[in-house]
């Protein structure tokens, strides 16, 4: 537009648009990045995974240690996400509504797992609850080992999911509850459970797509026992001895159910937004989240 | 909810307890270890050459893999919400993949993309350039992994401020680029600062990514958080806490910006 002129253009209207360069050009430059970044590599991993037909490709799955890796790694998110959701939900409510001296402190300390690199955090867990913990509990190369380095990583997906409902949630209806007789259970259980379930429901899924993949933390703390390797240690091990299309299989399938979830925070965003549960500010597709996994 | 005393004293011990025992102790224990025999031996892991050389490289992937997310991370979140595209939904599903994905397969991806079957290795033999076990590779799977932060906290903030304001200057003259630099950018700036400061965090501690296309090797290929790994191996105690408290003075040095961005953001 000419300096001068005062006819709103298309562009006015529509707000800026991509400043030196036309819409059509900025998506393209944009599929581009995705295609070379990130599409690309996906391509090679899923034709190496059928490199050698669908036969092998499920035969590498289910190979024993496949098998077993996976189900730890199942069971072992499964395990971690129930934690995390009974303390995150404890934690964001102690953040919103009650009051102790430190709070703004510990609530920092909550982000502490997206901004420390994994493989620090596998090492410090292993020096406390190694073999030379000072308090003398050894729980490294166990599958406990496994639950706590995933309990450490994903706790902030719940505790920040949480947290906005908590925050934007009306007092009012507590109060009427109280008012008619409600105990402190019940008004949780009928009143306050009940807002939070979409921000819940969207931090444990998220969580659950995080420990289905973490590798850093695990590696040092937990090893790679056959009883205590999960699924990204096993294709790191696949990877190491040649074998490209049984670390490829196993990894369509991690990548699989990841997908799975981060759909299903998706689908908990829309049904949260329809029936009105989530104020406002409530975007926590990944995207309101701070984080969604630093380090790993 | 008018908890009780009992239950109020319950949840704050069960919670802060939670912390306490799974965040606090392990961030001042790194501390004590590292510095638990003075301060010389890690000084001297850090500052020997291979530590120096890891530093460096890893400074390395967030000089070149910062400024790249960020300048298509903006660009991005302006064309994702301020112009209609039936693609858009894809390439908003494309970005979260990277959160979706584990750091192994990702590296692995490339691994297989770039490697010795891989599709490009005739072109890339030919042309002498190695992507695998050197820095290119490495770098790739820095931006990667940290590709979604600046467009996943640049898009609301961007539909926070609304249009008038851009429209505004567009009927008073100023041209695309004047809107942008003037208007759109100020506004926006504690949010893209914010997704910069997550893409950093992430790109300095990536491990997983990297340590499969890296090979790992001391003074060429290592990263700060692989020369951890490979100083833990190596029973160089010292040498890994050394790193590891590098690292993490990093990690609180981001709870900070993070705390103080926010409060910008919100004010």
């Amino acid at each position: 537009m000419e300096a001068g002129t005062f006819t709103p253009t298309r562009a006015s209207r529509a707000g800026l648009r991509l400043p030196g360069l036309g819409a059509g050009l900025g998506r393209g430059m944009v599929v581009l990045y995705l295609s070379l970044i990130v599409l690309l590599p996906l391509a090679a991993l899923a034709d190496q995974s059928l490199a050698q037909g669908l036969g092998t490709f499920w035969d590498q799955v289910t190979s024993p240690q496949a098998v077993r890796s996976l189900k730890l790694t199942i069971g072992a998110s499964f395990v971690v996400v129930l934690i995390n959701g009974v303390f995150g939900t404890i934690l964001a409510w102690l953040l919103v509504r009650d009051r102790f001296p430190g709070k703004a402190a510990i609530n920092a300390v909550i982000d502490l797992p997206f901004a420390l690199p994994t493989i620090v955090a596998s090492l410090i867990l292993l020096e406390l609850w190694g073999a030379r913990s000072p308090v003398g509990l050894d729980i490294a190369a166990t599958q406990a080992a496994v639950v706590v380095a995933l309990c450490f990583v994903t706790l902030p997906f719940v505790v920040r999911a949480v947290q906005p409902l908590l925050m934007e949630m009306d007092r009012e209806m507590e109060e009427a509850a109280a008012s008619l007789g409600a105990g402190g259970f019940t008004i949780f259980r009928r009143i306050i459970f009940p807002n939070l379930l979409p921000g819940l429901g969207a931090g444990v899924a998220l969580a659950f797509a995080r420990a289905l993949g973490e590798f850093g933390s695990v590696l040092l703390f937990a090893g790679g026992l056959p009883d205590t390797m999960v699924s990204s240690v096993y294709i790191r091990t696949q990877i190491e001895s040649g074998n490209d299309t049984g670390a490829a299989a196993v990894s369509v399938v991690l990548l699989g159910a990841s997908v799975l979830c981060l759909v299903l925070v998706t689908l908990i965003q829309r049904w949260a937004v329809r029936h009105d549960r989530a104020p406002d500010k409530f975007i926590p597709t990944v995207a309101a989240d701070p984080g969604g996994g630093t380090g790993s | 909810m008018s908890a009780n005393p009992a239950s109020r004293w319950g949840l704050r011990v069960l919670g802060l307890g939670y912390v306490g025992l799974l965040l606090l102790l392990p961030l001042v224990l790194i501390f004590y270890k590292t510095f638990e025999d003075g301060i010389a031996p890690p000084l001297d892991a850090i500052t020997s050459p291979d530590g120096l050389h890891a530093l460096k490289l890893t400074l390395l992937m967030v000089a070149i893999a910062v400024p790249l997310n960020t300048v298509f991370g903006v660009g991005c979140a302006l064309l994702l919400v301020r112009h209609r595209w039936w693609g858009n939904s894809i390439v908003d599903a494309v970005i979260n993949l990277p959160f979706a994905i584990s750091p192994v397969v990702i590296g692995l991806s490339l691994f297989l993309l770039y490697g010795a079957t891989g599709w490009f290795e005739p072109a890339l033999a030919e042309a002498g350039i190695k992507v695998l076990f050197s820095v290119p590779g490495m770098v790739l799977a820095s931006i990667f992994v940290s590709l979604p932060f600046v467009v996943r906290e640049t898009v609301p903030v961007l539909q926070e401020i609304g249009t008038e304001q851009e429209q505004a200057a567009s009927t008073l003259g100023a041209n695309a680029w004047q809107t942008f630099w003037r208007v759109t950018l100020p506004a926006i700036r504690w949010g893209v600062a914010y997704g910069v400061v997550l893409t950093t965090a992430r790109v300095l501690g990536e491990f997983g990514a990297v340590s499969v296309v890296s090979g790992s090797i001391s003074g060429q290929t290592q990263t700060l958080p692989l020369f951890v790994e490979k100083q833990y191996q190596n029973f160089n105690l010292p040498g890994a806490f050394g790193a590891s408290v590098l690292l993490a003075v990093l990690a609180l040095a981001t709870l900070l910006a993070m705390n103080l961005l926010k409060r910008k953001e919100d004010a």
